[in-house]
């Protein structure tokens, strides 16, 4: 008479997964774009747009790819972790300011802060397309080889930062 | 005050939950007739406080009072006074007091119409209701308090989400809750049944009107919810196979099963075990369902905003009950006992084999829905299962269904005979492959989708009538009385079958020719452009601005066209609502037994120029016709004669009694 | 003068459009049906469970428009797919692949079909064999007989 417990068997591992399903997010969606190259683009500086930003110029070091626009409200969450990461100059932060106008852009900056060694303009979101853009602001760690390491989906928190991000930047950096 | 009062109400429905959810199921474990006399009382009690609650709910929503969190968050003072009351169960705290309102009004009908139930059973069906109640109710109390106050006020609300200011808004969710919550009467009888120990076909025969009354329900409330995202989010489509839709679906499926199985119990007392299971596992899925929508597990466009702490204690609620349910199960199904026995082929292996395709199905939505969770939690990365994976599932599981719907009501119980039958039916098989194959070309385009969807409904269709008229046949035979009279004499609950399925032969007949026929049309349309869609021509006359009571509107004026003539006007409109800023579409849509046209209006172009969507939908009002006329067979079955002689029976008993004690 | 011949020309080449018919909102109606066919099947991931074809989101209008300037280009359905995976992983296709992670959501429904099936199939003649050994005794055999004709005689009434 075994087999009458079947329908309670199936039920307690069903709920060890309901269980474990309330501790994930349904709506993140991971970059399978980890641990592959980035993807490269040439796009104008935001600050001098006669001049361009490539990945390809950035090898041989580590930096943070911070994707922001000044339209994005929860960009200022994460501004001043930034703004202050910036200050300690223990690794580059590039910026992609995507989808926005120039002289909003730069307005923001001037207002909150300007943590970039340099922005890059994508105005019409494709090279956010390429880099698995889906959500504003979003958060990528590129090696020396510019192979990205780590993505951060939404806001930059302090716990993310101390626990994910700058010893990851530390190891990379040899 | 209003608000306090409610939740002293609520308070006071829960003191009588816990009585009602204690004393009844250890009076009948006793024997104590005075402790199982406390179910009935206590239900009532309960209905009138939750009713209570939900008025001063509903009060404090109509009348605008935004120091209630709850009006704050879902409503606003524009909003028109039947959308502010339907507001009540527009946010999670609201629908939850809705589905207790519900459990507490079934609980009401079950006293109302039980008393040719023994005492005990009663006892323990009204019992196990008020553990459900409780359940809520602690879940309401502790972590979803409706009544919770905002204070100082707002000065006022942040108005209902526009998709939700909609007819469709008021009948949908209370239909929904009250299949949902219904199966838990099912459920209730099933546990009562496995407690008592006993389990026969008496049992199935109490049982089987409210399960059939729950299953009516949530029909019309899926039907319902179909329709409203048909007409009412603009682009035509209406079902999407989201988490939420399939919750719903699933103890539709294994409800089906259910009343399927509880006819083969009343009428052979077979099937026991895969009733009470069945009857059982349809209410979890209900509960399921309300886990899933609420807890933030999966992500759905019609998923209340919630957090895990309130996913954790529905989490906790459905492993009690379920897991005790189901260990209940385990221990005492062993003792049910098996019924009479039957052929390898007979009318009891044809309802088996239902049982087994329609739970398999069940199974199958449930896999696909809960698939992307499963691997997350695994860490095997994410996945998104949508409408292609259960489109291609379902149907195949569906199809030999169907071609059984045709077979089983003809096949004799216990022992039938496979070429008597083929006999019977070769004949329908024709008819039915014939047309199927040939209609599509007469229609204008043929394809196998087409002709099979039209082979499953003219199965059902054509096989219906065989078996009708065989059973006259066989009237006729045993009586020798006229057709008409013969007709009137075949019990309701005959008449309700046919009807039900002919309902499904309906709504595939709908689901092929809309899927296979529809056109559309995106065009750039100015005042005075004309476009063709079939037969029709649509003619743009213009834009009008149409200040609603909490929008502001762009109308167009389309005239229809047939043969150069003018048979309708049409006035699709962009509404942008004031409080949210949010932009709704609300198409025009003319409803026709054989066609819809559908027109809605896309972006504004340039000047004056708008993109306009047009549709021609062939026999898409058949999607919820076949439904509506699955309800009404449900409702013909319950309706029959052995039912309202029960009551008489009742009467008269009651009578005699009275007599006696006089 | 040749720029006034091609002019010409091409107003000649053009299809006649009456001054009321309406034009249609895409340029190219037959490429458009290609682009909503294969962007139902993919999610909008900024949306709460939306296809692309279906949602009015920024990301959603750009994913489109991707999709259909790469159509022009000539790329096949399944190149498209896999630009969309290669950006957004699985996540991104509403029609789960294929891989051994999914093989029992695949397989699973028939899988249990066939085994509900076969399961069945031997309960049942393992019932039968049960089945056969249960008789009605005589005194329940005459009990059997009374209750059944008092029934019949409240049917008839």
């Amino acid at each position: 008479m075994r087999r009458f417990f079947l329908p309670l068997g199936i039920f307690l591992v069903l709920s060890v997964f309901l269980a474990a399903g309330l501790k994930l997010d349904p709506r993140e969606v991971p970059s399978p774009l980890i641990d592959k190259p980035a993807p490269s683009f040439q796009l104008a500086q935001l600050q001098d747009s006669r001049k361009t930003l490539a990945p390809a110029d950035l090898k041989g070091k580590v930096w943070i790819f911070n994707v922001w626009a000044s339209w994005c409200v929860a960009c200022l969450q994460e501004h001043p972790l930034l703004v202050e990461l910036s200050r300690q100059n223990l690794v580059p932060i590039y910026g992609l300011n995507y989808k926005d106008g120039r002289d909003n852009a730069l307005a923001w900056l001037h207002r909150h802060g300007n943590p970039y060694t340099l922005s890059a303009m994508d105005a019409d979101g494709q090279v956010g397309i390429d880099y698995g853009v889906y959500g504003v602001p979003e958060t990528y760690v590129i090696d020396k080889d510019g192979v990205i390491r780590f993505k951060q989906i939404g806001p930059v928190t302090p716990k993310v930062l101390e626990q994910k991000i700058l010893p990851l930047v530390r190891k990379l950096q040899g | 005050m209003i608000p306090e009062l409610g939740q002293f109400a609520l308070i006071v429905a829960l003191c009588i939950a816990l009585a009602q959810a204690v004393l009844p199921i250890a009076g009948a474990a006793r024997g104590d007739v005075a402790w199982m006399n406390v179910a009935r009382p206590a239900a009532q009690g309960q209905f009138v406080f939750i009713a209570i609650a939900f008025g001063c709910l509903a009060w404090s929503f109509v009348n605008n009072d935004f120091s209630v969190l709850n009006v704050v968050n879902n409503s606003n003072s524009s909003l028109p006074w039947y959308y502010r009351f339907a507001a009540t169960w527009g946010s999670h705290e609201g629908s939850l007091l809705l589905w207790v309102l519900m459990l507490t009004g079934w609980m009401l009908a079950v006293t109302l119409f039980s008393r040719h139930l023994p005492l005990e059973m009663v006892s323990r069906i009204l019992g196990v209701m008020a553990l459900i109640s409780v359940g809520f109710l602690l879940f309401m109390l502790l972590t979803s308090n409706p009544f919770e106050r905002l204070l100082p006020a707002a000065a006022d609300g942040r108005d209902l989400n526009p998709l939700l200011q909609d007819p469709g808004m008021v009948i949908h969710p209370p239909m929904l809750y009250m299949g949902y919550v219904g199966f838990s009467v099912a459920f209730s009888f099933a546990v009562a049944a496995l407690l008592g120990g006993q389990l026969d076909a008496t049992w199935a025969r109490w049982s089987r009107p409210w399960t059939t009354m729950a299953w009516v329900f949530l029909t019309i409330g899926i039907a319902l919810g179909s329709w409203w995202a048909y007409y009412e989010l603009g682009w035509g489509g209406w079902w999407f196979w989201d988490p939420v839709e399939n919750a719903s679906f699933m103890p539709w499926l294994l409800g089906t099963a259910l009343i399927h199985s509880l006819a083969v119990t009343e009428k052979r007392g077979g099937f026991k075990v895969w009733t009470v299971l069945l009857a059982i596992t349809t209410f979890s899925l209900s509960l399921l369902g309300t886990f899933l929508v609420r807890s933030g597990v999966l992500t759905s466009v019609h998923a209340f905003a919630t957090d895990p702490a309130r996913g954790v204690f529905i989490l906790g609620f459905l492993v009690l009950v379920i897991g005790a349910s189901l260990t209940l199960f385990a221990w005492r199904a062993p003792r049910v006992g098996l019924g009479g026995r039957f052929d390898f082929v007979s009318r009891e292996s044809a309802l088996l084999a239902n049982n087994l395709l329609l739970i398999v199905a069940a199974a199958s939505v449930l896999l696909g829905t809960l698939y992307p969770l499963f691997l997350d939690a695994l860490g095997l990365g994410k996945i998104s299962v949508g409408p292609p994976y259960f489109d291609s599932v379902f149907v195949p599981l569906m199809a030999p269904a169907i071609f059984l719907m045709g077979v089983g009501p003809l096949a004799k119980w216990k022992r039938a005979e496979l070429p008597d039958l083929a006999q019977r039916l070769k004949w329908a098989f024709a008819v039915a492959l014939f047309t199927a194959l040939l209609l599509p070309f007469t229609l204008g385009k043929w394809t196998p989708m087409i002709a099979f969807g039209l082979l499953l409904a003219l199965w059902v269709a054509v096989s219906g009538v065989v078996n009708l008229r065989q059973r006259v046949a066989q009237l006729r035979a045993d009586n020798g009385l006229g057709t008409g009279a013969l007709l009137k004499g075949l019990p309701r609950g005959y008449y309700g079958m046919l009807l039900a399925h002919a309902g499904v032969a309906v709504f595939i007949a709908g689901v092929t020719m809309v899927k296979g026929y529809e056109v559309e049309k995106d065009v750039r349309m100015q005042a005075g452009d004309t476009v063709g869609v079939g037969a029709y021509t649509f003619r743009l006359d213009g834009f009008v601005q149409v200040p609603g009571p909490n929008y502001e509107a762009t109308r167009g004026l389309v005239t229809v066209l047939k043969n150069g003539k003018p048979v309708r006007t049409m006035f699709p409109e962009k509404r942008m609502y004031h409080v949210q800023q949010m932009p709704m579409t609300e198409a025009a849509i003319d409803a026709g037994f054989t066609r819809d046209l559908y027109v809605s209006l896309g972006e504004p172009v340039g000047n004056d120029a708008w993109v306009v969507r047009i549709y021609h939908k062939p026999f898409v009002d058949w999607i919820w016709g076949g439904a509506f006329l699955m309800a009404l067979g449900g409702v013909l079955a319950i309706t029959d004669r052995r039912y309202r002689l029960a009551r008489t029976i009742e009467r008269e008993a009651a009578g005699a009694v009275s007599a006696v004690t006089a | 003068m040749r720029r006034i011949t091609a002019l010409l020309l091409m107003m000649m080449l053009m299809p006649p459009v009456c001054a009321n018919e309406a034009v249609p909102a895409a340029q190219d109606p037959a490429l458009e049906q290609r682009v909503m066919r294969l962007t139902a099947e993919l999610r909008c991931l900024v949306c709460q469970n939306q296809s692309l074809a279906d949602s009015h989101a920024d990301l959603a209008i750009d994913l489109k428009n991707q999709v259909r300037s790469q159509m022009r280009a000539g790329k096949s359905d399944a190149e498209i797919r896999e630009y969309m995976v290669a950006r957004y992983g699985d996540f991104v296709l509403y029609r789960p692949p294929l891989k051994p992670t999914t093989a029992l959501l695949w397989t699973g429904p028939f899988v249990l079909l066939v085994a509900g099936g076969l399961a069945l199939a031997f309960y049942l003649r393992r019932r039968r064999e049960r089945l056969t050994q249960i008789e009605l005794t005589p005194e329940q055999r005459a009990r059997a007989e009374i209750l059944l004709r008092a029934q019949q005689q409240d049917r008839s009434r």
